[in-house]
């Protein structure tokens, strides 16, 4: 057993290692203030180490080394892009840096884009008040390192603020080109009291990627985000989605992870006021060498808020699957409605589920169940299957599918659930 | 069409427990054969063997589908090869859409037998005309694999799983248990639509009233997992009038 302040200095001394000599990178004076804040919270609370507690199932050494360890492109030839027939705005990354000739205008009705790089240069309000706030906030009471880390050293990004129903889906897509790129992409996200949009995010990203969205929805605001995190194998990740729910507001979140060598998805989420609805939602698929991780934390912050949290994970040839999901509810937060369900698939032996579903709750008059369960196909459903004809894999095929259908339901647009669930059943499909 | 000889099986997880001791029996084209029996005697365990259920390992004997022998094929090698059964328990699936299903299983089984599949305006027109036929209304059809249906409404949707696989020889396992008067009418009527000089059936029931709406050519009585007795339609309603009671006396002295 190593004494806390023994790891705590080890902590800071990678910290400290990692940032010597690295300069922030160059903005206006706001944007370098909060940079500047967030270089201070890396360096006070250390760089995340397995023996954290809240790394308990995930050695984040990948993502916190010195560099990224090369991963190979995943040749999407003959593969039909995810959302492709869906219409939206595009906008594109390659290896994380915004590629303005292969993006839309941003140009849509009641929604303004920019990047990062043009914000830190003028004086946005909105963006001023958001970047890093809730990343700050988020630090407590559970320390995530690497998004203060983000937030300092992150140069690229979009800022978007909605102030009407938008109507079409903003699409941000991740495109890689190096087998080497380690990425650090930053979004603001503010969604004006009333307004709507739907996010949608797809592709690898990079070989390595740290990826923050701090996301403030106003009262009576609605924001769906629909990801899908690519199919390259070997790359490493962690993406932080920090999200503030005014009263009366919606947030939706959906995330469809297939392949990875270690992604790590958090989502920390602030019902602060009265009847807002959070719901989380995650179907992942991983063959062989595949770890990843859902670390979800909400929240609730005021009375008669609801928020719902459905992962699901098919795992198999050794591939491992993590879920942390707590549900804090604060005194003040009468008439909570909380729901969380996290659920394996394992195909063989060898896979691996580690599930810590926690619930802390102060308040007396509130409804909460959490439920956790690891199986395997039903022999008696797939012997069903077959005896009508159905090919062993495809049977197989067909009950996987099945199995992810209550996280993508969770999908509001029924038009995006479909094309995910088409994408994966391809994907499946071809490695069966 | 359907030859089965002496076949002998036991659990596969503990071969003490031994279930078919040697059933026999010979289904012709175009006949329907039914097998009564007391609970326990080894139906449903017989149409698990011949469907391909793992669980049970087969020791002796033999079953044949025109003459391809069943016991060497996968479960959907053996539908492919015109084997149904209709299940005791038909298995729900959840997040399975009924639809979907049929879809996938018609177009197994057509490419299976090297024909083409069926196009979804094909299958959907197909699949509506004989869903009207056994009162299976559109709500139905869309819901997951038998999730939420009543007893009566799983047997019809494996009618018309039947109905859509056009199978050679069909294994109704109990499909009249958990069926009031009129569901019964609906599913035999289903099942006689079906019959045809190249199809067999091979009705396992418990009771004598569905053979009074599907009429047997033969009728076999199983008892601790053998035929103890063969004979003609009249032979069912012997049981029905005095119960297995006389006929296991009989197998036995
Ligand atoms: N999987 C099994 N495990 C244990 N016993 C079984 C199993 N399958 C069948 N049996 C036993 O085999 C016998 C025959 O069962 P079954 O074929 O279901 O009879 P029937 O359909 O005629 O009522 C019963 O004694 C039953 O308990
Ligand atoms: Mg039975």
């Amino acid at each position: 057993m190593i004494p806390r302040a023994k790891l705590k200095a080890q902590k800071v001394d990678a910290a400290g290692a990692l940032l010597d000599g690295v300069a922030l990178p160059e903005g206006g004076a706001w944007i370098t203030r909060a940079r500047k804040a967030a270089r201070e919270r890396v360096l006070e609370m250390g760089l995340p180490v397995k023996r954290d507690e809240y790394w308990k199932y995930t050695d984040p050494r990948r993502l916190t080394d010195a560099g990224a360890a090369p991963a190979a492109l995943h040749d999407t030839q003959g593969e039909a892009p995810v959302f492709g027939q869906i219409d939206r705005v595009k906008l594109v990354f390659v290896d994380g840096v915004f590629d303005p000739q292969a993006s839309d205008a941003m140009d849509l009705a009641g929604v303004e884009i920019c990047t990062l790089a043009q914000a830190g240069e003028s004086d946005l309000h909105w963006a001023r008040d958001l970047y890093g706030t809730l990343e700050a906030r988020g630090q407590r009471p559970v320390e995530r390192s690497l998004a203060s880390l983000n937030t300092a050293q992150a140069r690229e990004g979009l800022l978007i603020r909605v102030t009407a129903k938008a109507e079409k889906p903003i699409s941000i897509i991740y495109h890689r080109s190096s087998a080497e790129a380690d990425a650090m992409v930053h979004h603001l996200v503010r969604v004006e009291a009333g307004a709507e949009a739907t996010i949608l995010e797809n592709g690898p990203l990079a070989a390595r990627f740290n990826q923050v969205m701090e996301v403030d929805i106003a009262d009576g605001a609605t924001l769906h985000h629909v990801r899908a995190q690519g199919r390259d194998h070997e790359r490493a990740g962690v993406a932080h989605l920090f999200a503030r729910l005014g009263a009366r507001s919606q947030l939706k979140s959906f995330t469809l992870t297939a392949n990875g060598a270690l992604i790590r998805n958090e989502a920390v989420v602030w019902l602060d006021g009265a009847e807002g609805s959070a719901h989380l939602a995650g179907a992942t698929v991983g063959d062989g060498a595949f770890h990843h991780d859902d670390t979800v934390y909400i929240t609730h912050g005021a009375p008669r808020c609801e928020s719902r949290q459905v992962f699901k994970k098919v795992l198999r040839h050794g591939a491992v699957g993590v879920f942390q999901g707590k549900i804090l509810v604060d005194q003040i937060a009468q008439l909570t409605d909380g729901y969380q369900i996290s659920q394996s698939l394992l195909l063989d032996e060898d896979a691996q589920f580690l599930a810590k579903p926690e619930l802390e709750i102060y308040a007396d008059d509130v409804k909460c169940s959490h439920g956790s369960t690891s199986g395997e196909i039903d022999p008696v459903q797939l012997f069903y299957l077959r005896a009508r004809g159905l090919s062993e894999d495809t049977a197989k095929l067909l009950l996987v599918l099945a199995f992810l259908a209550e996280a993508l339901d969770e999908i509001e647009d029924a038009g995006l659930a479909e094309d995910l669930r088409d994408r994966l059943e391809a994907w499946l499909a071809r490695r069966a | 069409m359907l030859e089965i000889n002496n076949l002998h099986c036991e659990l596969e997880e503990d071969s003490e427990v031994k279930i078919l001791r040697g059933v026999s029996l010979s289904v012709k084209p175009g006949e329907v054969h039914a097998i009564m029996g007391p609970n326990g005697s080894g139906k449903s365990t017989l149409s698990y063997v011949l469907s391909g259920r793992d669980g049970y390992e087969v020791t002796e004997g033999s079953a044949t589908l025109e003459g391809a022998d069943l016991l060497e094929m996968e479960p959907e090698e053996r539908a492919a090869a015109g084997l149904f059964l209709a299940f005791q328990y038909p298995v729900e699936i959840p997040g399975v859409g009924n639809m979907t299903f049929l879809r996938t299983a018609v177009n197994a089984q057509r490419k299976a037998r090297g024909q083409d599949e069926l196009s979804a305006g094909e299958f959907l027109k197909l699949v509506r005309a004989k869903a009207r036929e056994l009162q299976i209304d559109a709500e139905m059809l869309k819901r997951p694999v038998n999730v939420g249906f009543s007893g009566g409404e799983k047997k019809r949707n494996e009618i018309l799983q039947m109905a859509m696989l056009e199978p050679k020889m069909c294994v109704l396992d109990e499909t009249d248990s958990g069926l009031d008067v009129d569901a019964m009418k609906l599913v035999s009527d289903g099942v006689n639509a079906l019959r045809d000089a190249g199809r067999s059936f091979l009705v396992i029931t418990h009771y004598q009233r569905l053979l009074n709406h599907i009429k047997p050519d033969v009728v076999h009585i199983m008892s601790e997992g053998r035929i103890i007795k063969t004979g003609g339609p009249e032979l069912a309603l012997e049981v029905e009038e005095n119960g297995y009671g006389d006929l296991l006396a009989e197998a036995a002295s």
